[in-house]
């Protein structure tokens, strides 16, 4: 009875007109939220091209997806392109970001110049990389052989392809790394150094025991923020290998999108997406959980 | 010495993110024999590859769709977003701790699980090759919402008070009040709003089909992949040009802005 009274009494001390701040808010909710959230359970059990009416299968997408070649696939695709990016990506920005911090000169500008792919549409970057990464004239290629060197069959052969990729993400997203080590480091106290060296802590320990657990709140975006962008990677196969060769490059996303668009399989497209929402919830705890253990032992 | 070394290796990695874009400009110049020499330079430089772009594809009119989409979307995330965000920081309502949980819930999760539904809703609603399409879902935004809010709950209470006192209405004080206070928050949500939107590919190509209606990643993706760039590097490196170079000139002029706003986000996403 107290919680009613209590309901009642916060609902009289309301302020005038809250609730018309937040009602675009909930309409917007309840359409564009709500309403998707409820529907993908619901499309989960038919099978539905959008055009004929609705067909309730049971959980047939599910056995569906247990046996789908193409799903663990994407999946493995995905793994492929995580443990490649995300330890590059973290190993150039860390360098970069280093460097940055002892000079003085010229910081903004080499900051600005890391942190320009970081603006520019991935379509535009995707286009510029397929010329960079052609195997016949690309610019790449040509610079390996000015020094001697062989070919690299960057997008045409099924085991490099998706490293290459893993590569141009890395070129186009780098700088927001590189501008958050930055802060990290700015951020650490100078009487930690100083108290490391007079212990006697040579420059790689101090590295080691100050520098990196001291990073540890970016080093988490690093790797949380790569993972979800690893799992939503579309435009780039799309527009560079269409998915190929041999499926290496067939992300989930992509892979989503052409059940629901090539095929018109709407049930089994959400069905995927269901599977996907919940793998990137599961790694993305999984990673929080690891990392902050590592940092506490 | 070693301070050489260090610029040396900075300059290199400067060279490495740069080079690339001065060498697709310079390929979008010059004549299709000599764009794969890794020269930048050419006595041969023409707008041929721009001319032949514009003639094959409206661009011109994508660049307007882009603009009308990123530019309604921006106003509406900042409008919404901080009277939603107001009222979670300064207003006593009933649902107020409620609705701030939905909304941090409704960051969690990957947009994975609700893209088909919304591709259907919009389907029903009739609005595929409408702007409506463009517009609607990403109209509001849960992150702008928190940023807001944050951001707000930092200027005093007693500044609100005051003002109720003098006789504002919530409206004026949010708008002639908070607002003025705000601008860097405004700034940030705004440029991440626009940024996002004009670079946006997957959900245009979702709802529009109709080339009139494409905004300029979406035209740009299918004149790459659907055969009409004739396989021409020229064409490919002017249209990524035309699509890169806006966003290039205004990061130039507000370079500070854009890293600070795109970086902070990060840390607290």
């Amino acid at each position: 009875m107290t919680g009613l009274k209590e309901i009642f009494l916060r609902a009289r001390t309301s302020d005038r007109g809250a609730y018309w701040f937040i009602l675009p808010y909930v309409v917007f909710f309840c359409a564009f939220v709500a309403y998707p959230l409820i529907f993908s359970i619901v499309l989960l059990f038919h099978r539905w091209n959008i055009v004929t009416p609705m067909e309730w299968i049971g959980m047939k997408n599910f056995g569906r997806l247990i046996g789908d070649a193409l799903f663990y696939r994407s999946l493995l695709n995905t793994l492929t392109f995580l443990v490649i990016h995300i330890p590059l990506q973290a190993a150039v920005a860390l360098t970069l970001a280093l460097l940055l911090n002892t000079v003085v000169r010229g910081r903004g500008l080499f900051r600005a110049l890391y942190f320009l792919p970081v603006v520019v549409s991935g379509v535009a970057v995707t286009i510029l990389w397929q010329q960079l990464y052609s195997f016949d004239y690309g610019v790449l290629n040509n610079m390996l052989h000015a020094v001697g060197l062989p070919s690299v069959p960057w997008l045409v052969d099924p085991h490099v392809a998706m490293p290459s990729i893993a590569i141009m993400a890395t070129w186009k997203n780098v700088g927001i790394y590189v501008v958050l080590f930055l802060v990290g480091l700015q951020n650490i106290p100078r009487e930690l150094y100083e108290a490391a060296s007079l212990d006697g802590a040579s420059p790689f320990k101090q590295f080691l025991h100050v520098t990196l657990p001291m990073l540890n709140p970016a080093i988490v975006v690093i790797v949380v923020l790569s993972t979800i962008g690893g799992f939503s990677l579309f435009i780039e196969p799309y527009v560079l290998t269409g998915g190929g060769p041999m499926q290496s490059t067939l992300s989930g996303m992509l892979y989503i999108y052409n059940q629901a668009f090539s095929f018109g399989h709407m049930g089994y497209a959400a069905t995927l997406g269901f599977v996907y929402a919940l793998v990137i919830l599961g790694v993305v705890l999984l990673q929080r959980r690891v990392i902050e253990s590592e940092t506490s032992s | 010495m070693k301070r050489m070394l260090k610029y040396a290796i900075l300059t290199a990695g400067a060279a490495v993110f740069a080079y690339p874009f001065l060498w697709m400009l310079a390929g979008s110049l010059k004549p299709e024999m000599e764009i794969t020499s890794l020269n930048l330079l050419s006595g041969n430089f023409s707008l041929q590859s721009y001319a032949q772009v514009l003639l094959k594809i409206p661009i011109g009119r994508a660049f307007l769709n882009s603009v009308i989409v990123s530019a309604t979307n921006t106003a509406s995330v900042v409008l919404f977003g901080s009277m939603v965000g107001y009222a979670l920081a300064k207003l006593r309502f009933l649902g107020n701790k409620t609705l701030y949980m939905l909304i941090l819930f409704t960051m969690t999760i990957p947009f994975q699980i609700v893209l088909i539904p919304q591709y259907i809703l919009m389907v029903k609603l009739g609005w595929t090759d409408t702007y409506l399409a463009l517009v609607a879902p990403t109209m509001m935004s849960a992150f702008s919402i928190i940023l807001f809010r944050q951001f707000f709950m930092a200027i005093p209470q007693a500044l609100v008070d005051a003002a109720r006192i003098d006789g504002c209405t919530e409206v004026m004080i949010l708008f002639r009040i908070i607002w003025p206070l705000s601008r860097p928050v405004i700034i940030t949500v705004a440029l991440l709003t626009f940024m996002s939107n004009w670079n946006e590919v997957l959900w245009p190509m979702m709802v529009v089909r109709e080339q009139t209606l494409m905004t300029m990643p979406q035209l740009i993706t299918i004149f790459t992949t659907g055969g009409q760039a004739e396989t021409q590097l020229g064409y490919l490196l002017a249209a990524a040009t035309l699509l890169s170079l806006p966003v290039i000139i205004a990061y130039t002029f507000f370079q500070r802005y854009f890293i600070e706003s795109m970086a902070s986000s990060g840390l607290k996403g």
